[in-house]
């Protein structure tokens, strides 16, 4: 087996760029799969921690399998929240939508 | 009750009268006089129930009737007042009591009583008279009723309160209290019919002469009472050794004894209230006053307590005196009494005023009284005191009566005359009999007619003790006084009774009604008999009848009763000589004085007619040396420079320079600094938030990026402070 440092960097690495496209990426759906993409990289985090740390125990997978079902009700839900933007606005650009702003 | 209780029962009903018609009855005009007239005539029963006592008492002199009670606390000891009746107060108290009874009497007539309101009257102004129809609708004029009655009876009833306690108080304090509410009354009724400007004016003037007396007969007091620590007449007056030591010990001041300048100062008060040269100027404004007013206070009355005042300090003038000699103080006495005596006669005969005539001759006959106590004629002068109180008071009383004749004349014809002024007067007699019998016999009094008359008595016993006591230059001066008395008394009565009516008003004058005729009676009958009394024992022919009441019962007041002095003939035909010729003098020059002639004295006399009618000039002067000034100091000095200039200026700069102040507050520390550091909290907060504002841009991924820096640095932060700072 490869050293956990292995899987733990790639998570890691993956988050990062998950928060870098949430962070910088202006259409609403690539805020999403960055987002998406954070959500794997902890998942990948918790599967690597069972398998290195518990493997026996089936809490692990059964964890990793809620955050499956949480991301993919997330990502509805922010789906529908932008389709709702978008016909008030008529952008899905995020840095359109300032009526935040001071 | 016994007998000392009545004494200080005596002066407390007009007192009540007083206040009860001030603050009961002033609306009510009948009220208003029953309760004064009640009041004087139950202080009349008391004083004649105490007249008759004391006379029932032996040697009343030396065991008066006294009582006193300790009223001042001070220091270990009380200043005690109280009464005492001794001879001099009894028959002082005798002749205060009948005159104002007679003049309270008198007064409901003269202010008439019962007569209609005035047309145009007002509280003020004296009452100018109504208009009535009578059945057949032709309209008269009356006279009208005073409108300020009740305040009338209130004022005499404290006057006569306040004389009353003078007459029966036992030490000075409370006869100079007395003194000095009589002193206040004179100046409310001088000045009664207040509207008038010259009644004002009179009014301050008499208050104002009197008071300089005023100020020396406190230092008198002050003084006394410092020496010898009490101010009753029986520690004092009438105890050999104090008189003695007053009498030796110096004062330091002029060469006086102790008592010599207590005396003096004493008497500079008497000088003021019984109008003395030199300051005798108030007394003729004082007629300003109503009649009965002048008839009281000064006449019979007020003017005599100077008088009553320098008898009982008798003792105190006369201490030192050897074998007749007089002391310095009794000196200034005499001359003052002797010249006033002589200048206000000479003042008298050129008047035409009938009250002024009557005013000098109150000036000049107590200028008799004090040269005779000034002499040393203690009973003669106390004598002619108890006289010519009655015979003056019914003089005055007498031309109040003339003066209301002549004015229903002047409302009956409408003639615009002053009905005071005897050249308008003539043939009275006949209009108004009453009046004119008494005004006779008390004309004759006071011109000393022989034997018949209170005033003949009087007179001469002075000059008996002038010319006894060989007082020479007194007894001439004395002479010439009652001589130019006689003449213008006669010609009073000439011009105003005799003769013929010279205006339409004296000839329409009628007489008056009974409350103004029935004093004047009664004052006549006392006036013709009362002088008996008095008549010396070794008298021709009429001495000896009646004992000498006057120097028996008078005499015991002094601690060593006088003796009388042996008859002369010389001054009792020099009073009989001055007293007809003046009268027939007075009658012959005047008798046929007819309507607008002008005085025959004016051709006679040329300027010195005009002096006398001016007064001598004395009112013009005295305006000159103090009324000028004093209305300098007023005016120019204290309120110009003084009030305004210095005091106004200071208190202005003072504001001026909180002004200052103030502004310099304001401008300087308060806008800038408190309200600038106010200002710049504000401004900075706002420019603190706009630099600030910008960070919320509503962009959630800014938001986000913010987030996540923080959390970077809280790890980095705890990180270093839990993990490597162990």
């Amino acid at each position: 087996m490869v050293p956990i440092s292995w899987y733990l960097i790639f998570a890691a690495a993956l988050f990062c760029i998950g928060l870098f496209g949430v962070l910088a990426r202006k259409n609403a759906i690539a805020i999403l799969m960055g987002i998406e993409l954070m959500l794997n990289a902890v998942n990948i985090n918790l599967v690597a921690f069972w398998r290195y740390g518990t493997p026996r125990d089936i809490s692990g997978q059964a964890f990793a399998v809620m955050v499956f079902a949480v991301a993919a009700a997330e990502v509805a839900v922010g789906l529908a929240l932008f389709i709702s933007v978008y016909r008030r606005r008529r952008t899905v650009a995020a840095d359109e939508i300032d009526l935040l702003k001071w | 009750m016994t007998i000392e209780s009545l004494v200080w029962f005596i002066p407390l009903p007009p007192l009540l009268a007083f206040f009860i018609i001030i603050l009961i009855t002033n609306r009510w005009k009948r009220a208003s006089h029953v309760i004064a007239i009640g009041a004087a005539m139950l202080s009349w029963l008391a004083s004649m129930a105490i007249y008759w006592y004391a006379n029932q008492v032996e040697h009343l002199g030396e065991h008066p009737i006294s009582s006193s009670i300790p009223w001042l606390p001070i220091g270990d000891t009380w200043l005690t007042v109280g009464v005492q009746i001794d001879p001099l107060a009894a028959v002082t108290l005798f002749f205060v009591a009948w005159t104002v009874l007679m003049i309270f009497i008198y007064s409901v007539g003269y202010h008439n009583y019962g007569q209609p309101k005035g047309d145009h009257d007002r509280p003020g102004i004296p009452p100018h008279g109504a208009t009535i129809s009578d059945v057949q609708g032709h309209m008269h004029k009356v006279p009208s009723i005073e409108p300020m009655y009740s305040r009338f009876f209130a004022f005499i009833g404290l006057f006569a309160f306040g004389m009353y306690l003078l007459v029966i108080s036992d030490n000075l304090l409370t006869l100079f209290i007395g003194w000095e509410i009589m002193g206040l009354c004179s100046y409310l009724l001088i000045g009664f019919w207040y509207a008038k400007l010259s009644a004002r004016a009179a009014m301050i003037k008499a208050f104002l002469t009197t008071r300089v007396g005023d100020v020396f007969m406190l230092l008198g007091i002050a003084y006394l009472y410092s020496v010898t620590g009490t101010l009753n007449y029986r520690d004092i007056l009438h105890n050999p050794e104090v008189l003695h030591e007053l009498g030796t010990t110096a004062s330091g001041f002029l060469g006086l004894s102790v008592a010599g300048l207590v005396g003096l100062l004493l008497f500079i008060g008497a000088v003021g209230k019984s109008a003395q040269w030199p300051l005798h100027v108030w007394l003729p404004d004082a007629m300003e006053g109503p009649t009965p007013v002048s008839a009281m206070i000064h006449a019979a009355t007020m003017v005599s307590a100077g008088v009553y005042l320098t008898l009982r300090i008798f003792p105190l003038l006369a201490t030192g005196m050897e074998h007749g000699h007089l002391t310095p103080t009794m000196q200034v006495v005499a001359f003052i009494g002797a010249f006033t005596a002589l200048f206000a006669a000479t003042i008298a005969i050129a008047q035409n005023d009938i009250k002024r005539v009557l005013a000098y001759s109150t000036i000049s006959q107590l200028g008799f009284m004090f040269a005779a106590i000034g002499i040393g004629a203690y009973i003669a002068a106390a004598f002619h005191l108890v006289m010519h109180a009655f015979f003056k008071a019914l003089l005055f009383l007498g031309s109040g009566s003339v003066i209301h004749g002549v004015e229903h004349g002047v409302f009956h014809t409408g003639e615009n005359v002053d009905p005071q002024d005897m050249f308008n007067m003539g043939g009275l007699r006949k209009k108004m009999p009453i009046t004119f019998i008494t005004f006779l016999i008390g004309g004759l009094a006071l011109a000393g007619f022989p034997l018949i008359t209170a005033g003949f008595w009087s007179k001469d016993e002075i000059f008996a003790d002038a010319f006894g006591h060989n007082h020479t230059a007194v007894f001439i001066t004395l002479a010439l006084a009652a001589l130019l008395t006689a003449y213008y008394t006669m010609r009073q009565i000439t011009l105003t009774f005799l003769g013929e009516p010279r205006s339409k008003a004296a000839d329409h004058a009628s007489e008056n009604v009974w409350t103004m005729t029935v004093p004047l009676i009664i004052l006549a009958i006392f006036s013709l008999v009362l002088g008996w009394v008095g008549i010396p024992e070794d008298f021709p022919v009429v001495g000896n009848i009646i004992p000498n009441y006057a120097h028996e019962f008078v005499g015991e007041t002094l601690l060593v009763e006088p003796k009388p002095v042996t008859f002369n003939f010389v001054p009792l035909i020099t009073s009989i000589v001055v007293s007809l010729g003046g009268l027939g003098l007075g009658w012959l020059v005047y008798r046929k004085t007819k309507a607008g002639a002008a005085d025959p004295q004016e051709r006679v006399l040329g300027a010195v007619y005009t002096l006398l009618q001016n007064k001598y000039y004395f009112d013009e002067l005295y305006d000159f040396l103090f009324v000028r000034p004093a209305y300098w100091v007023a005016e120019k000095f204290s309120y110009l420079w003084m009030d305004r200039k210095i005091i106004d200026g200071f208190l202005n700069w003072i504001a001026h320079l909180t002004s200052l102040i103030g502004n310099f507050l304001r401008n300087f520390i308060d806008m800038p600094i408190i309200n600038g550091f106010g200002d710049w909290i504000g401004e900075s907060t706002k420019k603190l938030s706009a630099i600030l504002r910008p960070i919320q841009t509503g962009r959630i991924q800014q938001y986000m990026i913010l987030a996540l820096v923080t959390v970077a640095g809280f790890t980095a932060l705890f990180y270093y402070l839990l993990v490597y700072g162990r």
